[in-house]
């Protein structure tokens, strides 16, 4: 099994958070290197490209172009988000792992079909809350956030899609999507969700060691497709493609 | 217009867990096969640790034939059939690409239900409108040919009744093997330690249940690798032992197989006498028809039974093999229903688990306990294992401790993410008289042929069952430390189902079954058909590896039978 060797070359290119890795990115970025040193391309870009931009500031807006959203109906999102899993002493929540950003590019692929029912909802929650508390959702108080969307929890929010209820079922399932999932698709920045739950992590193999120590072991802190087993094909024994047709 | 292609001897309809196995021993014996495939071939890499890809966008589940022809459901007829989703796979290997790979030989009660029910505790105990009837042959005559495919594709687990030596290590109840399994159970955890431990303080008698999954270095495939992404992942290894990674390039190095992938059959082709005369199948803009001696059909139960349907001729007016009308009937979708949801006070150490790695408990399955007192028959296997991953985690339930967002919930999820487990209970699942699989009169796929619906429903003899092992399962948890329990509903309609059962019953009957003995069908002698659509119960365990044995059996005796069944 070759799971060994890539465990060693992961723990080199991983860890975006580590100490070294940010005073390289410091460092790439005085020099103004950052763009050609990621073209490089090695193991795990993806998420160092990722977390190089976000590194900008904690607060800084959507970078990437918005694929279906908005950027009202995303600013009304992102405050959501941020409500369902707020950052407190438990550590950073769905605004820091990015959550939507990941539903707005999932609006455009797999969640396609419930295009419509956010672009609705989101428009009928702002209407709400400048109704009830006379501003838009992602300029009131956290107090006053959490009013509203308890009411949208609670079937009060008239007009959303497929209705109040359903739809505050609908964006907590995919906040939690983004706030959980491989940070390829764009959430779990940082892997805050990961970190969050206690989850060390994905890896190719876990020995009976590793599953002793459950939460103690080391996060990997990488994407499944860090590992190239995912994004090329091995060459298997058996079987394959090799067959005829 | 049709593209002719030359003569076949056998053509397979379909390369997942039954066609996969079956084209082994078929080309093995020389016979020339087609297999057709509405998939394509996957590979290792394809399966990413990724559980948006795997479970969220259901890669790759969702890009293919059985997604645009998922079966509408409805419990019973005057309720309106709606369409889900599909719960399996087109690929070469088919669902065996993905699926738990649990793989339990029945236990011997399921062979004969009827006549065992009536000797032990006399007429009257089966309960009203079923239509179950004793198999037309018991395990013994099976166990053969379980044993070819636990040695062929690769089975680990520990025996229970090895030529009647009983070992507490394996399932004490099941029927007794002539051979060990090829290699030893899954590897143990801190979970599933803790459950068997728990389960022999209640005098039960746990054990590690079998899975088409290596535990060790096979037949050039390398061990499980726990890495906790097989359920609905599919394997990085090719520890899972799928048909595509076993049994068909097996038969493909015979010379004797030529895979065909993208290929939508359409219609079994029959001539005047009601002979098959082969399949007419669509890939891409083209239509084909591909004349073999025998049509082998292994396209899932609810494929075999819409391709039945859809194939009407001079010969079979209400569809081929259905003179009798008994296509479609005696349908099942397995009770997996009903489970049980623990809370833990400590990590339960599951972040790298997989479904076939847990504990069993078969006291409380088929007639394996006194019924004398019981309103039922039949019973459950309970499981529980060791599958567990952060998007699912996260989902999980609050147990009422907490609102399910903010802050609070935060900290709960944070808590508690890796100490909750959800068991799995298999029941044993009757056929009844208004419980079947026809065409739906509206709902049509891209090609405008109507998909299949179901009518059925769970009666009071699976709602009974549930309820009964819901109260066992809840003493087990709560005996290894569990704080907090839910028992979800008891079941009504019978969904879609990945065990899915009849529609093609196989028996001597020809009045109430399809399929004789051999799963050849009674009407059209040359028409043979793989998978549970044949099989006339469900047993408390999961159908593939006896799906598996049944089609190697039928095989062989196509192999040995060639000049008759084909004259």
């Amino acid at each position: 099994m070759s799971d060994s060797k890539n465990n060693n070359k992961r723990s080199q290119g991983k860890s975006p958070q580590s100490p070294t890795d940010s005073s390289r990115r410091d460092l790439l970025k005085g020099a103004g290197l950052i763009g050609a040193a990621l073209a490089g391309g090695t193991p795990g870009s993806v998420i160092a490209q990722e977390s190089a931009s976000q590194d900008q500031g904690e607060q800084a807006q959507l970078r990437e172009a918005l694929e279906v959203l908005t950027s009202e109906e995303a600013e009304t999102l992102e405050a959501i988000c941020e409500t369902l899993i707020p950052s407190d002493q438990n550590g950073p929540g769905a605004r820091e792992a990015r959550a939507a950003h990941y539903i707005d590019k999932s609006l455009a692929s797999h969640n396609l079909e419930d295009r419509d029912d956010y672009l609705i909802s989101l428009s009928a929650i702002n209407a709400w809350s400048r109704q009830n508390h006379s501003a838009a959702f992602a300029t009131l108080t956290a107090d006053d956030r959490e009013s509203v969307l308890q009411a949208l929890q609670n079937d009060e929010v008239p007009d959303c899609s497929p209705g109040s209820a359903a739809f505050f079922n609908l964006v907590r399932s995919h906040t939690i999507d983004g706030t959980f999932c491989d940070p390829y698709y764009g959430g779990n920045r940082n892997f805050a969700g990961w970190d969050l739950l206690r989850y060390p992590g994905v890896r190719l193999s876990a020995s009976e060691a590793d599953v002793a120590l459950g939460a103690a072991l080391e996060p990997s802190h990488e994407s499944a497709y860090d590992n190239s087993a995912y994004t090329k094909r091995l060459s298997t024994s058996g079987g394959g493609s090799n067959g005829n047709g | 217009m049709d593209n002719n292609l030359p003569a076949a001897d056998v053509v397979i309809v379909g390369l997942g867990a039954a066609g996969g196995v079956a084209a082994l021993p078929l080309a093995s014996a020389g016979l020339k096969v087609v297999g057709l495939e509405a998939g394509g071939w996957l590979d290792p890499s394809d399966f990413a640790p990724d559980e948006i890809r795997n479970t969220q966008r259901n890669w790759p589940q969702a890009v293919q034939k059985a997604a645009g022809e998922a079966p509408t459901v409805r419990a019973t007829e005057s309720d309106v059939a709606r369409q889900g989703g599909h719960p399996m796979m087109n690929a070469v290997g088919g669902t065996t690409m993905h699926y738990w790979a649990q793989s339990w030989r029945l236990n011997p009660w399921d062979f004969n239900v009827v006549s065992a029910t009536e000797s032990r505790y006399g007429a009257g105990r089966l309960p009203a409108g079923t239509t179950v009837e004793d198999w037309p042959f018991g395990y013994d005559e099976l166990e053969p040919y379980y044993d070819k495919v636990e040695y062929t594709v690769g089975v680990s687990g520990q025996a229970g009744n090895l030529q009647g030596r009983i070992d507490s290590r394996g399932n004490i109840f099941e029927g007794q093997r002539q051979r060990a399994y090829p290699m030893g159970p899954l590897r143990a955890s801190p979970f599933t330690e803790l459950m068997g431990g728990a389960a022999s303080n209640l005098g039960w008698n746990p054990f590690q249940g079998p899975a088409a999954i290596t535990s060790e270095l096979y037949d050039g495939r390398p061990p499980c690798q726990y890495h906790g992404f097989c359920n609905k992942g599919g394997c990085h290894v090719q520890s899972k032992s799928s048909t595509a990674f076993t049994t068909i390039p097996k038969a493909l190095a015979t010379g004797n197989l030529e895979v065909m992938p993208f290929a939508r059959v359409s219609e079994v082709l029959v001539d005047d006498e009601g002979r098959t005369t082969g399949v007419r199948y669509i890939k891409g803009a083209q239509t084909y028809v591909q004349p073999a001696r025998v049509v082998l059909l292994a396209s899932y139960a609810y494929e075999n039974v819409r391709l039945l349907l859809l194939s009407r001729s001079a010969a079979f007016p209400q569809g081929l093999a259905n003179n009798a009308g008994q296509v479609g009937r005696h349908y099942m979708s397995h009770h997996q229903g009903s489970p049980v949801t623990a809370l833990f006070p400590h990590d339960l150490h599951n972040w790298y688990g997989l479904p076939a790695q847990g504990v069993a408990i078969d006291e409380w399955a088929d007639d394996n306990f006194d019924h004398a007192e019981m309103d039922f028959i039949g019973g459950a296997n309970l499981w529980v294992h060791t599958d567990r991953k952060p998007i699912s985690a996260a989902k999980m339930s609050t147990f009422g401790e907490a609102r399910n967002w903010g802050s609070d919930w935060k900290a709960f999820i944070r808590r508690n993410a890796d100490r909750t487990n959800t068991a799995y209970i298999q029941k044993t699942t009757l056929p009844y008289e208004d419980n079947y699989l026809d065409l739906d009169t509206t709902v049509k796929d891209s090609y405008g042929l109507p998909v299949i619906r179901i009518t059925a429903r769970y009666r009071d003899n699976e709602k009974r069952i549930a309820a009964f092992a819901q109260e066992k399962m809840e003493q087990w948890y709560r005996q290894a430390g569990a704080e907090k329990i839910i028992k979800s509903g008891l079941g009504n309609a019978m969904g879609a189902s990945t065990h899915a059962y009849g529609g093609t019953r196989m028996g001597a009957n020809r009045e109430t079954n399809v399929v004789d003995q051999w799963g050849f069908a009674h009407e059209s002698p040359n028409l043979g058909i793989l998978g549970a659509s044949v099989m006339g119960t469900s047993g408390a365990r999961n159908p593939t590896l006896t799906v598996q044995a049944l089609s190697w059996r039928t095989a062989e005796y196509l192999v040995n039978n060639w000049r008759s069944l084909t004259a």
